[in-house]
């Protein structure tokens, strides 16, 4: 078992956690970084360091390969990185991790948690069928392997749902249709917020050239579907769903089915540590609570990137160079006047790139319906196979909230930890009881935070090497 | 299916999936060399026997499940492409212990 | 409704076993229960039916062990015919696991004793390692043996709790979540609870609040000598099954996961976990069966036990018969016995000396100088 000691441990080689390392390597402090993937990059920068060609560049365009600099000051930074490690626990002492190399403990001052965010999930009937898989799994095939699929369905909303199919169109592939699940007038609720957006204008001006690029490419756009169902016996057959308020069913065959429901933060680590976290009503999920810089309510857990609240890849980048800028001045390695003046050109630049915030999460909130489904059938947790019938008849039981609905109904039990269904069945339990999201509550997780093996926990892995 | 529209530099090895050989791409991601392959469904599970693929791609979802150079519930879309790798897949709830197969 | 005649606090499987039993004899019942976070020691039990060596040192428990597991099985059926709801009850018998001769032979002494005091005998066999092997043949080569008792079994104690909670409501009873109660006071005739939802009223009050009951029971003259003491369980993902029976610290379940852990702290309320007790007892569960070093861990959790001083359980009522305290540990294994004799004697307003003495809180009260 590797054994190490550090002042910053962060957990996480996305766009936070790379940008926090190296902040913090050229302050002074040891920080060793860890990350499940083979590279560094996290999702938006996936297989960045892999080899790619200059095809598959220009369909991933100049925001992907604008995180190469990035990558490259991590990478010459001095921080020590490990990948192809799973961190199964973190404390006020360090953290634990499994992988290849043995796996081991880092005693650390400090914890930065840069897990990044995960699509929301999106349960609506068939969606656990071969064939369906999230837009952001799609994108990842892509730039990973230059792999498409023709013919598939988009469905959902969101951001990244119009860039996936926007470079599966400049890829050549042949899109059969984009269901867009967003509540029409989202785009009024939205308006409001418009001018702030605009501040930041590169944004909007991207969206609205990916809109023309699909509307030019004649990919069929479809708004107004209800009660979306995904049908198919060993893989998806079709996309069916209802059209307008007394249209007859619509029907789409298909092979390959991608959802999207705009993205949220992974909160499994902050939250398996204890820390506190709220509901964010704007954007529909649980965030921990953290200050400008990340600081959470534990003294040695510090939050940055998408993982504490959705912001984008420039934000990510920002708020881990303001964690790393927090742990160094707590540790005592930066006075507070460095700090001050450090800091405060990153949280300007953070206020800037949130501007089109707002808007997006008005435009893009997830209609009604798509958060708790309304078909009895319809799987919530994937791993235990609990549909929403289970879950609205533990409920009717008088079952007071998503931790005895565990108990009652195994969902959240699997291997997942309730990453795939924390969300949706806390929207079941507040839908059928009246209560709020924020009243219903979470699944209290603990470690490990990953399922990992006993001989992992144990410290009895098979490659054993001492550091000291 | 999953077509590849390009190809990058670096070597095709073969890895061997329930006694069939495929080609991959050496360091490639072995969820993509699978799906690439056509291999379908990457397991079934230990509830009801559905047929599972990779849903998330990205390490939450559990759902690309294989057994890896012996190791059963090995999230494909965590692992990198070696020369030789062998892959099963797995049918329903893993056998306790290291193993080579399923039923 | 009108006023219940009887409130339980807890909804725990203590005080929804209660619950369930008053309301099948034809009781109003509330029971009040507090929200979705809760010291819920179902959550934390093994959901073992378990016999062997519990009321070694005091014959009384051992027999009330012993006849609770005995009625189980019908227990078990009953209540998953009222409710359908399967509580994966059986019975194979369960083995408790020695790492060394001496804890072997320790162990031996103390279940002879335990026999030779109790009126419900219950066989046991004391079995090297060849001979464990024979029952569970995965058992590691650092196992020195172990004793097998045929009394012993397992049930889903998350699947009983809301077995028990719904065959009560289905009977009549209101299931009052979200009824943290603050407070229990005389009222008239009567008892009042002060709920965090408001106040509720019965004529009679039992405690079956867990760790609620040291602060909650004094305050109607009764006792709840209990503290808590955190046990940090480990649950595995599903693999094929392997483990033929129950032993005393690792458990298959039906779903096919491991669930395991013996540790044993004072730490308060803290259902936390810990890395150094994770790791041991994680060492501890792969040398009693090696072939779990490559098994996975999914969910690991600090489940806080209701402890008495000398760990028998206390059963106490008010001189008049109108208020109860239940504290007890083993909910699981005494389950038939809360849901039907304990109810008849609470419905008849005392506890029989001849039965109850070994179980009154008065025992702790001898030493006090």
């Amino acid at each position: 078992m590797n054994r190490t000691s550090c002042d910053l441990a962060v957990v996480g080689a996305g766009p936070a956690g790379m940008a926090a390392a190296s902040e913090a390597s050229a302050l002074g402090l040891r920080a060793v970084v860890l990350d499940e993937k083979p590279g560094p990059g996290g999702q938006i920068y996936h297989a960045i360091t892999a080899p790619r060609t200059a095809a598959r560049d220009a369909v991933l365009g100049p925001d992907y390969l604008g995180g190469l600099p990035l990558v490259d000051a991590f990478t010459s930074s001095g921080a020590d990185y490990r990948s192809g490690a799973t961190v199964w626990q973190i404390s006020e002492d360090g953290v634990s991790y499994a992988g290849a190399d043995g796996g081991g403990d880092i005693a650390a001052s400090r914890v930065l948690v840069a897990t990044g965010a995960m699509e929301r999930p999106y349960p609506l009937p068939g969606w656990t069928l071969p064939g369906v898989m999230t837009a952001g799994a799609a994108q990842l095939l892509l730039k990973g392997s230059g792999l498409l699929a023709d013919d598939a369905v988009f469905v959902g909303t969101g951001p990244l749902l119009y860039l996936v199919a926007t470079q599966y169109v400049n890829a050549g592939a042949r899109i059969e249709a984009i269901i867009d699940t967003a509540n029409p007038a989202a785009k009024w609720a939205a308006l409001p917020h418009l001018p702030m957006a605009l501040r930041q204008s590169g944004y909007i001006a991207k969206g609205l050239r990916m809109l023309a690029r699909i509307r030019r490419s004649g990919t069929k756009v479809i708004h107004g579907a209800r009660d979306i169902a995904l049908e198919g016996e060993d893989r998806v057959a079709a996309v069916t769903w209802q059209q307008g308020a007394s249209g007859q069913r619509q029907r789409l065959a298909c092979r390959h089915v991608f959802l999207h429901q705009g993205v949220v933060p992974n909160p499994n680590m902050t939250m398996a540590a204890r820390a506190a976290h709220r509901w964010d009503e704007a954007q529909a999920c649980w965030v921990v609570d953290r200050d400008t810089h990340g600081r959470t309510s534990l003294p040695w857990l510090l939050a940055a990137g998408d993982g504490a609240g959705i912001g984008g890849a420039k934000v990510a980048e920002l708020s881990g160079r303001l964690a790393a800028l927090a742990a160094a001045h707590d540790l005592g390695r930066l006075d507070a006047a460095a700090f001050a003046a450090r800091s405060a050109p990153l949280i300007r630049r953070v206020g800037a790139e949130m501007a089109p915030r707002p808007f997006l999460d008005r435009l893009y909130r997830p209609a009604d319906g798509t958060l708790a489904p309304q078909d009895e059938a319809t799987i919530l947790c994937r791993c235990e196979e609990v549909r929403r019938g289970a879950v609205a008849d533990a409920v009717a039981e008088g079952c007071p909230g998503p931790n005895q609905l565990k108990s009652f109904t195994r969902a959240g039990m699997g291997p997942c930890q309730g990453r795939m269904c924390g969300h949706s069945i806390g929207a079941v339990i507040s839908e059928l009881s009246g209560r709020s999201a924020a009243e219903v509550g979470y699944f209290r997780l603990r470690m490990p935070v990953k399922p990992v093996t006993l001989g992992d926990i144990g410290g009895m892995t098979h490659a054993q090497k001492e550091e000291t | 299916m999953f077509r590849r529209f390009d190809e990058a530099a670096g070597p095709i090895v073969e890895i061997v999936v329930d006694d069939r050989r495929i080609e991959a791409r050496l360091g490639e991601n072995l969820a993509a060399a699978l799906l690439a392959a056509e291999i379908e469904p990457f397991r079934t599970t230990p509830v009801s026997g559905a047929a599972r693929m990779p849903y998330c791609m990205m390490g939450v979802c559990f759902d690309c499940l294989a057994i890896v150079d012996g190791v059963p519930n090995r999230q494909t879309c965590l692992e990198t492409v070696r020369a030789g790798m062998v892959v099963e897949r797995q049918n329903g709830a893993r056998a306790p212990g290291p193993q080579n197969g399923g039923e | 409704m009108s006023e219940p005649d009887y409130m339980i606090v807890g909804g725990g499987i203590v005080g929804a076993a209660i619950a369930y039993g008053l309301a099948r004899s034809g009781e109003r019942v509330a029971l009040l229960d507090e929200g979705d976070v809760a010291f819920r020691a179902a959550r934390g039990n093994f959901g073992n039916v378990w016999v062997q060596g519990k009321g070694a040192t005091c014959p009384a428990y051992a027999d009330l062990t012993r006849g609770a597991a005995n009625d189980w099985a019908e227990f078990a059926e009953d209540l998953s015919t009222e409710t359908g709801i399967d509580l994966h009850f059986r019975r194979p018998g369960a083995a408790y696991i020695c790492f060394s001769p001496e804890d072997l032979a320790k162990r031996v002494a103390v279940l002879e004793q335990s026999n030779a005091n109790a009126r419900i005998k219950s066989a046991f066999e004391a079995l090297d390692l060849a001979d464990l092997r024979q029952r569970l043949p995965d058992v590691g080569p650092e196992v020195a043996g172990g004793t097998f008792c045929p009394d012993d079994g397992t049930a889903n104690p998350l699947l009983l709790l809301r077995a028990l909670i719904k065959a009560a409501k289905d009977l009549g009873a209101r299931y009052l979540p979200h009824h943290g109660v603050t407070s229990v006071a005389r009222d008239g005739a009567g008892y009042a609870a002060e709920t965090t939802a408001g106040v509720v009223r019965a004529g009679r009050l039992v405690l079956a609040a867990g760790l609620g009951n040291a602060r909650l029971a004094p305050m109607v003259g009764l006792d709840g000598p209990v503290r808590p003491v955190r046990g940090q369980i480990m649950v595995t993902e599903k693999v094929r099954s392997f483990l033929a029976c129950g032993t005393n610290f690792i458990r298959q379940t039906l779903e096919g996961g491991c669930i395991f852990g013996e540790s044993v702290e004072e730490v308060g309320l803290d259902d936390g976990t810990s890395l150094p007790v994770l790791r041991d007892t994680a060492q501890k569960a792969v040398a009693a069966f090696p072939l779990l070093r490559d098994v996975r861990v999914v969910r690991a959790w600090g489940a806080l036990r209701i402890m008495t001083p000398d760990g028998v359980p206390v059963y106490q009522a008010s001189p008049d018969g109108s208020a109860f305290v239940v504290c007890v540990h083993s909910g699981v294994t005494l389950a038939p016995f809360h849901a039907r004799g304990f109810v008849d004697n609470l419905i008849s307003g005392s506890l029989p000396p001849d039965r109850f003495s070994a179980f009154s809180p008065e025992r702790f009260h001898v030493q006090t100088v």
